[in-house]
C-alpha cells in the first residue's frame, strides 16, 4: 500500500502517547501487520526512518510482527491460513475463501527511555 | 494525511444544501486520545514498555462508531456506494431517487473537487451535501459525521453516501454505514474484482451496471460474477442498467428490504430496553 503515509499515522499516535506518558524518547516500536494489510516491510522500514526524523521516535527501531492471513473456506468449512489473497484453500483446493483476518495494522507497544 | 494512500487532509470542504458557508476542516486539532495504555516497567534498565494496541486507523473508527450510533437511533439506512470513477454511481443514484418516489432520502456526495454531483442529485429534488476531499482519496468518518449534521436526517431515511471513485482506500475507512455497495460497470473488465479484491470483499452487494452496453463490449457477465464470488463468496449481485432501467426494480426492492431490516432491528433494540 502506501507505507510513507502509514508512518505518518504512526507518528501521530506515537507523539500523542509520548505526551500522555511524559516521555521524550522512544527507542523501539512494535507494530502488528497482517499479511493482507498490503504493507511492504522494506518500504515501511525506509519510510519509518524518514518520517520519524525530528520526532521523539527519531532513530527508534521499528519491529514488524507479521500476522498470518486467515480465511474461512466455504467448501470444506475450515479456517485456514493462506499466504496470498487469491490462494486456493490449502485443505481442499477450493477457491471460495472469505478472509477472516490478516488486514491488521496496529501499533502494539513502545519501548521508551 | 491519509494513513492509507498518502493524500493530504486539511483541504476538506463540506457544501451544505442551503448554506453558503463552507467548513474548512483542519484535522490537526483531533487527537487519538489516551487509549488503553497500560505501562509495564522493565526492571533491568531505565527503559519502559508502553502498551498501546492501537489500530493505526483507530481515530477514524471512533468517528464511524459515533455515526453508526446516531443512524441507529433514527432508523436511518446508510449505504456506502463505492466504485471506480466512471462506473455510473451518480446516474444510478439519480434514477434510484426517481424510482423511490416519496421515500425520505438524503445523499452525501464525495469528490475531490466540484459540486457537480450534488447539483445533479438536487436536480431530482433530493437533499444532498457535497463533501470535497481536496487531495483526499476517500471519505472518512469525520467528514461524514459533519455532513450528517447538515442533513438533519429524519426517522426512516435512506442515506446514500457516494464515496470518492476509488477502489482502494475507501475499503479501509468505515463511515458508520450499514453496508457497502460496490458498483462495477461492464466496461471495466471481468478481472476487476481480482485486481482490487478488498473493496469487493468489504461489500455486501455488487451492482453490475451498464449491462445495456454488454453486447457492444465483448464481455462475459457470468465471469464478472464468478470473479466477484471468488473474492467474496457471500456477495449479492444485481445486473442493472441505470440508463435503460433494466432490472432497476430488483435494486429498489433490495433497498426497501434493507430499510425494513433496519426498522426491525430498531424495534428489537427498543423492545430490549
Amino acid at each position: 500500500m502506501h507505507e510513507m503515509s502509514l508512518c505518518e499515522g504512526m507518528r501521530q499516535v506515537i507523539e500523542d502517547q509520548a505526551r500522555a506518558h511524559s516521555v521524550t524518547k522512544v527507542t523501539r516500536v512494535r507494530v502488528e501487520i497482517g499479511r493482507f494489510a498490503g504493507v511492504e516491510a522494506d518500504a515501511l522500514q525506509f519510510a519509518w526512518d524518514v518520517v520519524m526524523r525530528g520526532s521523539c521516535a527519531e532513530g527508534a527501531e521499528l519491529v514488524a510482527l507479521n500476522l498470518p492471513g486467515r480465511a474461512l473456506c466455504y467448501d470444506c468449512m475450515k479456517e485456514v491460513e493462506i499466504n496470498a489473497r487469491l490462494d486456493p484453500c490449502p485443505a481442499c483446493g477450493s477457491g471460495k475463501l472469505m478472509p477472516q483476518g490478516g488486514d491488521e495494522m496496529r501499533i502494539k507497544d513502545l519501548e521508551v527511555a | 494525511m491519509c494513513t492509507v494512500c498518502g493524500c493530504a487532509e486539511g483541504e476538506v470542504k463540506i457544501h451544505g444544501h442551503s448554506h453558503d458557508h463552507d467548513h474548512h476542516h483542519h484535522h490537526d486539532h483531533h487527537h487519538y486520545g489516551e487509549g488503553p495504555a497500560g505501562t509495564e516497567v522493565l526492571g533491568m534498565s531505565q527503559e519502559r514498555l508502553i502498551e498501546i494496541e492501537t489500530d493505526i486507523l483507530s481515530k477514524n473508527d471512533r468517528y464511524a462508531q459515533a455515526n453508526r450510533a446516531a443512524l441507529a437511533q433514527k432508523g436511518v439506512l446508510a449505504l456506502n456506494l463505492v466504485s471506480s470513477p466512471g462506473s455510473g454511481k451518480t446516474t444510478l443514484l439519480c434514477k434510484t431517487i426517481e424510482a423511490l418516489g416519496d421515500q425520505p432520502l438524503a445523499v452525501i456526495e464525495g469528490d475531490q473537487q466540484t459540486q457537480n454531483d450534488a447539483d445533479r442529485i438536487r436536480a431530482t429534488g433530493a437533499r444532498a451535501v457535497q463533501v470535497n476531499t481536496g487531495k483526499g482519496c476517500h471519505l472518512d468518518g469525520h467528514m461524514v459525521g459533519h455532513a450528517m449534521n447538515h442533513l438533519k436526517l429524519e426517522q426512516g431515511t435512506m442515506l446514500f453516501i457516494e464515496n470518492v471513485g476509488n477502489l482502494v482506500c475507501p475499503a479501509a475507512f468505515d463511515l458508520g454505514e450499514d453496508c457497502k455497495v460496490a458498483i462495477l460497470s461492464v466496461t471495466e473488465g471481468e478481472d476487476k474484482p481480482l485486481k482490487y479484491p478488498d473493496m469487493f470483499t468489504a461489500s455486501r452487494l455488487a451492482i453490475l451496471n451498464k449491462i445495456d452496453l454488454a453486447p457492444h463490449c465483448d464481455v462475459d457477465l457470468d465471469l464478472y460474477e464468478t470473479n466477484l464470488r471468488r473474492v467474496n463468496p457471500e456477495i449479492e449481485i444485481l445486473r442493472v442498467s441505470a440508463r435503460t432501467g433494466e432490472n432497476m426494480a430488483a435494486w429498489i426492492a433490495w433497498l426497501r428490504d434493507r430499510l425494513a431490516d433496519k426498522a426491525a432491528t430498531q424495534d428489537t433494540s427498543f423492545a430490549a430496553q
